[in-house]
């Protein structure tokens, strides 16, 4: 059905998270190659069998997927090294999928790595020194750190629409619930409401525990046609719809509260013809609980505002009436500085009922929505709607 | 609060109109004259218009309105380590664009969403003989 349509005749036919959460003895690249015979082992391919090469990391520069190519002796016949930060893994399936579609390559390889935690990378509060780059010359100055963008974005939802801190400390609960369920989880102690409220302040009104962890990691996704992908070893997860977008401060004027998943997920949602109530879970870039609780508002799960009302009571728990990263996110699993491609690995896993303590009950529809870069200043957001095979 | 040792802007060719206007205490903003568009951060055109030709810089009213702020607690860069907690925010100027800043020598307590706020200037002494500042804000 629709196996030659844009983008349901695409699927993701292999999945895989690197299990290690701390690897001082490994580089990016190892990480990569390591991940790559995860998930092509988990589809039934070759390596010699991808023809499509799509990667993004912290430190992979110019040429950086060339490099890439290079080390893992590929020769493709199609390269996307897009990085529009943690959300670009999200689009690379896209991306994938639309190259599949236009007969560009057959099997996509989509590839992360990092060493964030072990090179000891101050991610969220090393901001910021002096900068030749046009864009921060004007907040090097001042002191703008990636959880002080966001903190800002916080604290004028809360002015707005009277959010509070506890509503945001109970997502980060609900994600250390889900960790608990995660053998592979970094952080596997239960926490309560009161320790996110008395963990150290970092940037007002966000506190250590409002902040995702930081961790070593990565993971490959291996996206082929549907036709293709039905032949393989795992059942196909399909491609149903997909969008990308952006928000920045513009010119000066722009609505900060309006995040770039209102607009790439209402695109994706209209692809994939699904309604808010067909999706069984959600996985959400949680680099803070204030990005879960923007991005749910934005993707229009609830109306803007009342997020916080929609996480409260378990909301976003296994049992709750959406369930949200049921491995325990950036906040609680893992956190490698781009988290994109965890989300795909997740939902997937979860579409092919392979999750055990944490699975979704009859989980047919996922969504998954990236956020690159800050909420607060200037963003990328991907979201994909992914469906079994029917 | 300690203040902060700001690091020392870079001026391109794009921007120096506005650190040069605030070297001279004069917080400088870009207006397009075909558009009539005022932008901030500058840049070599005006973004709608896409030219040069109509782009002129003013001098702003430095008076603004707080659009949203942090009290940031954790910052391990230097000059920020230890002038923590410091009070970064945006403001909404009087003639329309948002900047970036930072709210001095206040009350972290005091700072509000909407509070009224004055620009100041923090003279920097650099080693190319430019005289640049840094603008920052009082609350009114």
């Amino acid at each position: 059905m629709n196996s030659s349509s844009f983008p349901r005749g695409a699927a993701i036919a292999g999945v895989y998270e690197h299990p290690s959460r701390f690897s001082p003895d490994k580089t990016e690249f190892q990480i990569m190659a390591e991940s790559a015979k995860g998930a092509l082992d988990d589809a039934g391919l070759k390596r010699t069998d991808v023809d499509g090469l799509f990667g993004a990391s912290m430190t992979m520069g110019l040429m950086g997927i060339v490099d890439l190519a290079e080390y893992l002796d590929l020769y493709p016949d199609y390269l996307d090294g897009t990085n529009i930060g943690g959300s670009s893994f999200v689009a690379h399936v896209s991306h994938a999928a639309a190259a599949i579609h236009a007969g560009l390559c057959n099997v996509a390889l989509v590839l992360y790595g990092s060493t964030a935690a072990s090179n000891s990378m101050a991610i969220g509060t090393g901001g910021s020194g002096g900068s030749k780059n046009p864009d921060t010359a004007f907040s090097a100055p001042y002191g703008m750190t990636t959880v002080g963008s966001y903190a800002t974005y916080a604290n004028l939802h809360m002015k707005t629409y009277g959010t509070t801190s506890e509503q945001l400390a109970e997502i980060a609960v609900t994600m250390r619930q889900h960790a608990t369920l995660n053998p592979l989880a970094k952080m596997r102690n239960p926490i309560t409401i009161d320790d996110v409220l008395t963990s150290r302040m970092i940037s007002r009104p966000l506190h250590l525990l409002d902040c995702c962890i930081i961790s070593d990691g990565g993971g490959a996704v291996v996206v082929t046609s549907l036709d293709h992908a039905r032949d393989l070893r795992k059942k196909p997860v399909q491609i149903l719809g997909c969008g990308e977008a952006v928000q920045h401060q513009g010119v000066g004027y722009s609505d900060i509260l309006s995040i770039a998943a209102k607009q790439s997920g209402a695109k994706a949602l209209q692809m994939a013809g699904v309604q808010h109530s067909d999706i069984d879970l959600a996985m959400i870039y949680d680099s803070f609980t204030i990005t879960v609780l923007a991005t749910l508002e934005n993707l229009g799960f609830c109306p803007v505002g009342e997020g916080g009302d929609f996480v409260a009571n378990g909301g976003i728990s296994l049992q709750g009436s959406l369930p949200v990263n049921p491995d325990g996110g950036g906040l609680s699993s893992n956190h490698p500085g781009m988290r994109g491609i965890f989300l795909v690995i997740e939902a997937v896993k979860q579409l092919r009922n392979e999750c055990d303590a944490r699975q979704v009950p009859n989980a047919e529809v996922a969504l998954a929505h990236g956020t690159g870069g800050t909420i607060g200043d200037k963003h990328s957001g991907a979201t994909l709607i992914l469906g079994v095979d029917r | 609060m300690k203040p902060i040792d700001h690091p020392v802007p870079y001026a391109s060719w794009e921007s120096r109109g506005f650190w040069e206007g605030a070297g001279r205490s004069e917080l400088v903003l870009q207006r397009c004259t075909s558009c009539g568009l005022v932008q901030h951060r500058p840049r070599g055109v005006c973004a709608h218009c896409l030219d040069s030709a109509n782009l002129e810089h003013f001098t702003a009213s430095g008076s603004g309105a707080i659009y949203s702020f942090t009290v940031t607690e954790q910052n391990q860069a230097k000059g920020f380590v230890e002038a923590c907690p410091y009070v970064m925010a945006f403001i909404t100027l009087d003639e329309g664009p948002r900047i970036l800043s930072v709210i001095v020598e206040c009350d972290p307590n005091e700072v509000a969403i909407g509070a009224r706020v004055e620009v100041d200037y923090v003279k920097q002494t650099r080693d190319d003989r430019e005289t640049f500042a840094v603008p920052v804000f009082h609350l009114s």
